[in-house]
């Protein structure tokens, strides 16, 4: 907090608004200290720029205006229609009529485009369905009950929270620190979140970041029984992908990891939605939260939706999207989560893949 | 025609930013610079951007207090304007050399660069501030440009009082000061 009192002794002194004594003592200071001197010199000089930009944009706003005001009297277009072409001259003389009727498209272009969207919103909730699998039904439990006390039986598993778990998706590894990326939707309102891996092994996990305008989440797992786990084998492209092309997904629509592929079909998501694709794969709900891979082993998308009355109408949020989120997640939090930038999965069969890519793949459970 | 007395008041109108000298500045030059622009490859949006930036020249010079007319104001702009035009031309690879000089001119290179390195400066300003968001640019706006004093701002911003407002000012302070030098700085080496 030093800094914030120099500070203010070097504003108060650039503005004159030391008295006698201490401005001796000031400049007294300020000869013996050259940092404080250099200080000094730094901080006038910045909020001299400071100042200059305000008064500039001040300026800018005038000679705008000054500007327009002669324009509309006709002074500055007036004089030399004969030196350009008739389109200039046209341009100049209906420049206000124009600006006019630029503003209006505007206007009704906007509000359409408002009303649409609000319309589009109210129907979007009526036919788009997550695919978190909220059935989690009593007989599904008891048998995950038993499944897990045989395995306790025969292998000393690291943890096993008790727990009942009203949900169901799918989420991944972005960082073998224990860091999965997930839908927004998944994880709202969840109380409790745990993961299981592959294996069974189960982690309790804490939501660090959810946007429901992207429909992203990232759980962070806080078990300390969970190991770093090494070689993620997927990257996450910074470019689109392409149209029709084929892509994979591994999901847990059911208590197994469940593979499924598809094409990619168009390159918007719902009522033209660009932060995701169209995709078509046949998904249910559990599939919420799964990676979406190209034949490179890229992550493109995460599958989040599928329209109700259509057949085989799936979104996935694009992973483009994903770096936002991890940028806005350092920012927020000052968690830096580094995404896997060695990709081991090109060149191998499809059955090559799905095994290196299974370890990775989390159910994501809560209540 | 205007006495130098008239031309003076009027660099002191603008140093001031006072719309009606601005006004009576655009009144009196703009033709010819227009005139000169659409003669060398141009068209009346350029003479427009040009003369802005001309008259931002004008204003740094106006304001820094030492600048005396040492000609007739015309001149000078177009000097300026000119100097202007033809970089924008090599920039955009359309330069003309069959540009004429048939007025006068006084040299303004000097003017040109430092106009170039301030415009530099006044845009990463402008983008730091933008960067450092909400309150910050507004907390430091009300502070250090609208000159209202911390109990004021504490009241308007709902702090609780002023000494608060004044560490989270001291914090976005230290924001945009990092953004801004380290702009700066970059752009230096």
């Amino acid at each position: 907090m030093e800094d914030n009192l120099l500070f203010d002794a070097i504003e108060r002194y650039r503005n004159n608004q030391m008295d006698e004594k201490e401005k001796l003592f000031f400049e007294e200071l300020k000869k013996n200290n050259p940092e404080i001197d250099q200080m000094v010199a730094e901080h006038s000089f910045f909020l001299d720029e400071l100042e200059r930009m305000s008064e500039q944009k001040k300026l800018r706003h005038n000679l705008k205006e000054a500007e327009s005001k002669l324009i509309n009297e006709g002074l500055i277009s007036g004089s030399n229609g004969k030196a350009k072409a008739k389109i200039i001259y046209l341009w100049n003389r209906y420049r206000r009529t124009i600006a006019v009727a630029a503003a209006i498209a505007c206007i009704v272009s906007l509000s359409t485009a408002t009303v649409i969207s609000k319309y589009s919103e109210t129907k979007k909730e009526a036919v788009i369905t997550p695919l978190v699998d909220n059935k989690l039904n009593q007989f599904e439990y008891k048998l995950n009950e038993i499944e897990h006390k045989l395995k306790d039986a025969t292998t000393a598993a690291p943890v096993r929270p008790k727990f009942k778990a009203d949900f169901r998706a799918t989420g991944f590894l972005i960082d073998g620190r224990g860091y999965l990326i997930t839908n927004a939707h998944v994880v709202e309102n969840a109380k409790n979140l745990i993961v299981e891996n592959k294996k069974g092994d189960q982690f309790y996990a804490q939501e660090v970041y959810s946007n429901p305008a992207t429909d992203l989440a990232i759980l962070k797992i806080t078990d300390t029984s969970f190991r770093q786990v090494n070689g993620l084998p997927y990257t996450f492209p910074k470019s689109a992908a392409e149209l029709a092309e084929p892509i994979f997904t591994l999901g847990y629509p059911r208590e197994e990891v469940v593979y499924g592929e598809g094409y990619l079909s168009a390159k918007s998501g719902y009522y033209g939605d660009t932060t995701s694709y169209q995709i078509s794969i046949s998904a249910n709900p559990g599939n919420s939260g799964g990676p979406v891979i190209n034949k490179n082993g890229e992550v493109i998308g995460i599958i989040s939706s599928k329209e109700t009355n259509a057949d085989g109408v799936v979104f996935a949020i694009k992973s483009q999207n994903i770096y936002d989120a991890l940028r806005q997640v350092k920012k927020d939090k000052g968690i830096t989560i580094k995404p896997p930038t060695v990709n081991t999965l090109k060149g191998f069969a499809r059955v090559k893949q799905v095994k290196k890519l299974e370890d990775f793949v989390y159910k994501v459970k809560g209540n | 025609m205007k006495t130098i007395e008239q031309e003076t008041i009027l660099l002191k109108g603008l140093a001031a930013n006072d719309t009606e000298a601005i006004e009576t500045i655009y009144r009196d030059n703009f033709t010819v610079i227009k005139a000169f622009i659409i003669k060398n490859n141009g068209y009346t949006d350029d003479a427009l951007d040009v003369f802005q930036e001309a008259m931002i020249v004008l204003f740094e010079k106006a304001k820094s207090g030492s600048f005396t007319l040492s000609c007739q104001l015309q001149t000078y702009l177009y000097s300026i304007c000119r100097r202007l035009w033809l970089k924008k031309l090599q920039n955009q690879n359309r330069f003309n050399p069959s540009i004429e000089i048939i007025e006068e001119i006084v040299p303004v290179d000097d003017e040109i660069e430092y106009h170039e390195k301030k415009n530099s400066d006044f845009l990463f300003m402008e983008s730091a501030l933008k960067k450092i968001g909400e309150p910050c640019k507004s907390l430091l706006e009300a502070f250090y440009l609208e000159k209202k004093s911390m109990p004021e701002i504490a009241d308007s911003f709902g702090y609780t009082n002023a000494d608060n407002a004044k560490t989270q000012k001291y914090k976005c302070l230290v924001r945009l000061k990092k953004i801004f030098f380290a702009q700066y700085n970059k752009n230096k080496d």
